[in-house]
């Protein structure tokens, strides 16, 4: 059977929640196993939240916000990407593939991007199959 | 905690989210939900009897907590927030589940969609429950607002501020306000005289009492947020007193520096020291600082020599720098047009008698190099064609997109050609003819009687022969290669956002469509609002546009402009940061973290004794979360997005159901 990953997408609310709106106004299809979460701006991601979600079961992790330069509370997309870059490199040492983690950029005109971006993590995801650490595994989380 | 009462309220959207998600399913599933009380689904959830639904609930059945599973929250949040506060109960106790854009609309398979849609409710519902009430507040509004851009629309949108008796400052970076429509000769369809209907309007800005016109001038920096917006204005040096030149003229018939006039897009040449154009606001001359021989080599001097009564010439003037205090802004900044020499195989650059469509505006203009005249190298062409598309629908380019004006400019041109030239062969190259506005299709009917011989095609290269010029096209309803000689070729150049407009929009935090005109912050029900509070969008800089839409959305936006400055107050950020004073450590992070600088560390008494903690100014939190996201104790939270919340939600998101 084809594995489909589950994947939780944090958007900021200004730009990548606003283009995942336009994906849908603009019927651009995309695979059902993205989840949404939204936030007003991408560095108000905490990197636990990023842990957190792998460890509750998902098998892949997006924090998508406004392009460089474009945030909408001025420079809290370079704190996130500054936060979050360190996180795939400690992602490893918990075990966890860096790959099931992803930062992008989507505008709220890039529709399609959005659409794109969650295929583009689906596939990348996919082949790393199910993400086995999940909550049940409570070593993990006294390790945290 | 108390327990809550949670009512879902299901919305089909017609058969927008139900074709695609079960919503009997959805409802059965979320009545188990821990705490709901009620669920329920309607045909229209944001109709009046959708939202007497839910209110009649909150009253009969007590709830406290509501979630509304349907489109997205950036469209109906506020709508159901004023339902919640019209049944008596906090709007801040409101989560909406987003079904639609993120859900029905993106995916086809029924059960799939139910089951993710089922997901998207488990977490709206635990978010709810774990909301409290937030409290609204307000702060004055400075009753003044910024017009950026003084072209028709920034004209436009000043006047109407004005004269609802709110002071405006119009910042034109030009020497004159006008912009393109003051180089235009007559407008389509209807004819008029470009500046016979815009050089009135452009004195009423020069005396109206609540205009303030900075021309030269540009906006260097913004800070603040709606209401209190600090705007620093750089002025560049005219070198011309403003207020005291008479523009009398006779300065610029001492200046021996002859330099490109743009007015007339460099068709013919001015001084250095010179009036942009006779009818220019504010009337008064100014020096090319970059080709004035003083202001370069050091010596001259003469004009200063000429205005010695009056004194209004000062070579020595410096940049300046202004400080406004403003409410509001509205941005109309407007176009430049594509460049025709990107399309090098047009001949455009390479033969004097390949022009834009701006240009033969300037030809044709009795104010124009020519008085008018339609000459040619002195000579009147026999045979004219004008190109459509260049640079507009061209993916080669990067313009995908239609310039909505250009064939009813060409098809305008084609008249004027017709009526100065009544014996000319006059052709127009064209992909589509859109005449969409009132009273274009009837024009373009009217030119296309005047024997002017539309030929559907795209023209592929323009090359000499002889002494004319030979456009060679596909005509694509013979389906066979055609050329046809020319003694003037018009290149219809479309438009394209003007070149400083990025620079502003960072400065004012505005996103821009992938066409790169500036994004309104909802194509259909708020196409003058941008995604920052208090800003907005008139004309050309939104996207192409002609005059009377130009006009028609910069009185909008002035409207919209002036809600908040009528109000005299507007509401602050409600979900801010706060800060737990028992747990915080005054590591600092949080200060360092904030855009705002709304964080400080300070000395406080927390549980008897004195201790340094994060304090958070209200007024100046924007409800970003940067803060919240970088705190290692969890002492500052975000209201509305804290730690506990976030985590509730990807708990209950990630699951199957
Ligand atoms: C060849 C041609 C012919 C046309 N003919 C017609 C016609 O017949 N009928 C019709 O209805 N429409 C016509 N149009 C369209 C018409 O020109 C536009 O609708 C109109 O000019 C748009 O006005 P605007 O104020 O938005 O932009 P603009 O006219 O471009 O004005 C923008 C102003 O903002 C200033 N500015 C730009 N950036 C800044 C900045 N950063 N800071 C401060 N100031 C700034 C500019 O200097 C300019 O003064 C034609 C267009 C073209 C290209
Ligand atoms: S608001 Fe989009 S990243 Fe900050």
């Amino acid at each position: 059977m084809n594995f489909e990953p589950t994947i939780v997408a944090f958007l900021c609310n200004w730009c990548s929640y606003a283009g995942a709106d336009l994906a849908g106004t603009s019927r651009f299809q995309y695979p059902a196993n993205v989840r949404t979460v939204r936030v007003m701006c991408s560095s108000r991601i905490n990197p636990a939240f990023i842990v957190n979600a792998l460890l509750e079961g998902a098998d892949g992790v997006l924090v998508s916000g406004c392009h460089p330069g474009e945030c909408h509370y001025v420079s809290g997309n370079y704190l996130a990407r500054r936060k979050l870059v360190l996180l795939r490199r400690f992602l490893e040492h918990l075990g966890i593939h860096p790959d099931r983690f992803r930062m992008s950029w989507v505008s709220a005109s890039e529709g399609s991007k959005f659409a794109d971006v969650i295929k583009e993590v689906t596939e990348a995801v996919r082949p790393l199959g199910p993400n086995q650490i999940k909550r049940e595994q409570v070593w993990m989380q006294q390790a945290l | 905690m108390s327990t809550k009462r949670i009512g879902v309220y299901i919305c089909h959207c017609g058969v927008n989210i139900a074709q695609t998600v079960g919503i009997e399913e959805l409802k059965s599933f979320a009545a188990t939900l821990p705490q709901v009380k009620v669920a329920e689904n309607y045909m229209y959830m944001c109709s009046e009897p959708g939202q007497e639904l839910i209110r009649k609930d909150i009253k009969e059945k007590k709830l406290n907590r509501i979630v509304v599973v349907a489109c997205s929250p950036r469209l109906h949040e506020p709508t159901f927030r004023n339902t919640l506060v019209s049944a008596g109960l906090n709007p801040y106790c409101l989560e909406i589940a987003n079904v639609r854009e993120q859900c029905s609309w993106v995916h086809k398979d029924k059960k799939v969609a139910t089951s993710k849609a089922k997901s998207v409710v488990a977490a709206a519902v635990t978010k709810v429950a774990l909301l409290e009430p937030l409290e609204e507040k307000e702060v004055s509004v400075t009753k003044t607002a910024m017009v950026v851009g003084g072209g028709i629309a920034g004209i436009q949108a000043a006047l109407d501020i004005a004269d609802s008796g709110f002071k405006t400052y119009l910042i034109e970076k030009e020497p004159s306000i006008g912009g393109h429509m003051m180089q235009l000769d007559k407008t389509f369809p209807t004819l008029d005289c470009s500046a016979c209907i815009l050089t009135p309007k452009m004195s009423d800005i020069k005396n109206h009492p609540n205009i303030e016109l900075l021309a030269y001038s540009e906006v260097a920096d913004v800070k603040g947020f709606v209401g209190n917006f600090k705007v620093t204005v750089k002025r560049k040096p005219r070198y011309i007193e403003e207020a005291i030149c008479n523009a009398c003229g006779t300065c610029a018939k001492y200046c021996s520096i002859a330099i490109i006039d743009r007015y007339n897009e460099g068709l013919s040449k001015l001084q250095a020291l010179h009036i942009p154009f006779p009818q220019a606001i504010p009337a008064a001359y100014v020096v090319d600082p970059e080709e004035c021989r003083y202001l370069k080599e050091g010596t001259c001097r003469q004009c200063e020599q000429v205005c010695k009564e009056l004194n209004a010439i000062n070579l020595d003037m410096q940049e300046e720098s202004v400080e406004l205090d403003v409410g509001t802004i509205v941005v109309a900044t407007g176009f430049d047009v594509f460049d025709a020499n990107r399309k090098p195989e047009l001949g455009y650059g390479r033969y004097e008698n390949v022009i834009t469509g701006m240009e033969f505006e300037r030809v044709v203009s009795a104010a124009g190099p020519n008085q008018g005249e339609l000459l040619i190298n002195g000579k009147k062409p026999k045979e004219v064609v004008f190109i459509q598309c260049v640079g507009s629908r061209d993916k080669t380019v990067g313009n995908e997109y239609c310039s909505r004006v250009c064939c009813m400019y060409t098809a305008k041109q084609a008249h004027l050609v017709r009526e100065k030239l009544p014996d000319a062969k006059i052709t127009i190259f064209y992909i589509d003819v859109r005449a969409f506005g009132k009273g274009y299709e009837e024009f373009y009917d009217r030119v296309k009687g005047e024997s002017v011989y539309y030929r559907r095609g795209n023209v592929s290269e323009v090359y000499k022969k002889g002494d004319k010029l030979i456009c060679r096209a596909e005509d694509t309803l013979l389906g066979k290669p055609i050329e046809v000689p020319a003694d003037l070729v018009v290149l219809a150049v479309g438009i394209q956002p003007s070149a400083g407009a990025r620079e502003l929009g960072k400065l004012l935090k505005l996103s821009t469509s992938p066409d790169n005109f500036f994004l309104e912050a909802h194509p259909k029900l708020r196409p003058v609002d941008t995604g920052s509070d208090g800003v907005f969008l008139a004309g050309c800089c939104q996207g192409p546009k002609d005059i009377p839409d130009t006009v028609a959305q910069a009185s909008a936006s002035a409207a919209k402009a002036v809600i908040p400055l009528a109000q005299g107050k507007v509401k602050t950020e409600t979900m801010v940061a706060r800060v737990h004073e028992q747990a915080c450590r005054a590591c600092g992070y949080c200060v360092e973290a904030c855009p705002y600088d709304a964080i400080e560390l300070q000395l406080q008494e927390v549980n008897g004794r004195e201790k340094s903690v994060a304090v958070v100014n209200e007024v100046l939190c924007k409800s970003c979360g940067a803060c919240t996201g970088v705190c290692f104790s969890g002492a500052i939270q975000q209201t509305g997005f804290t730690d506990d919340q976030i985590l509730a939600v990807i708990g209950a998101i990630g699951k199957e159901y």
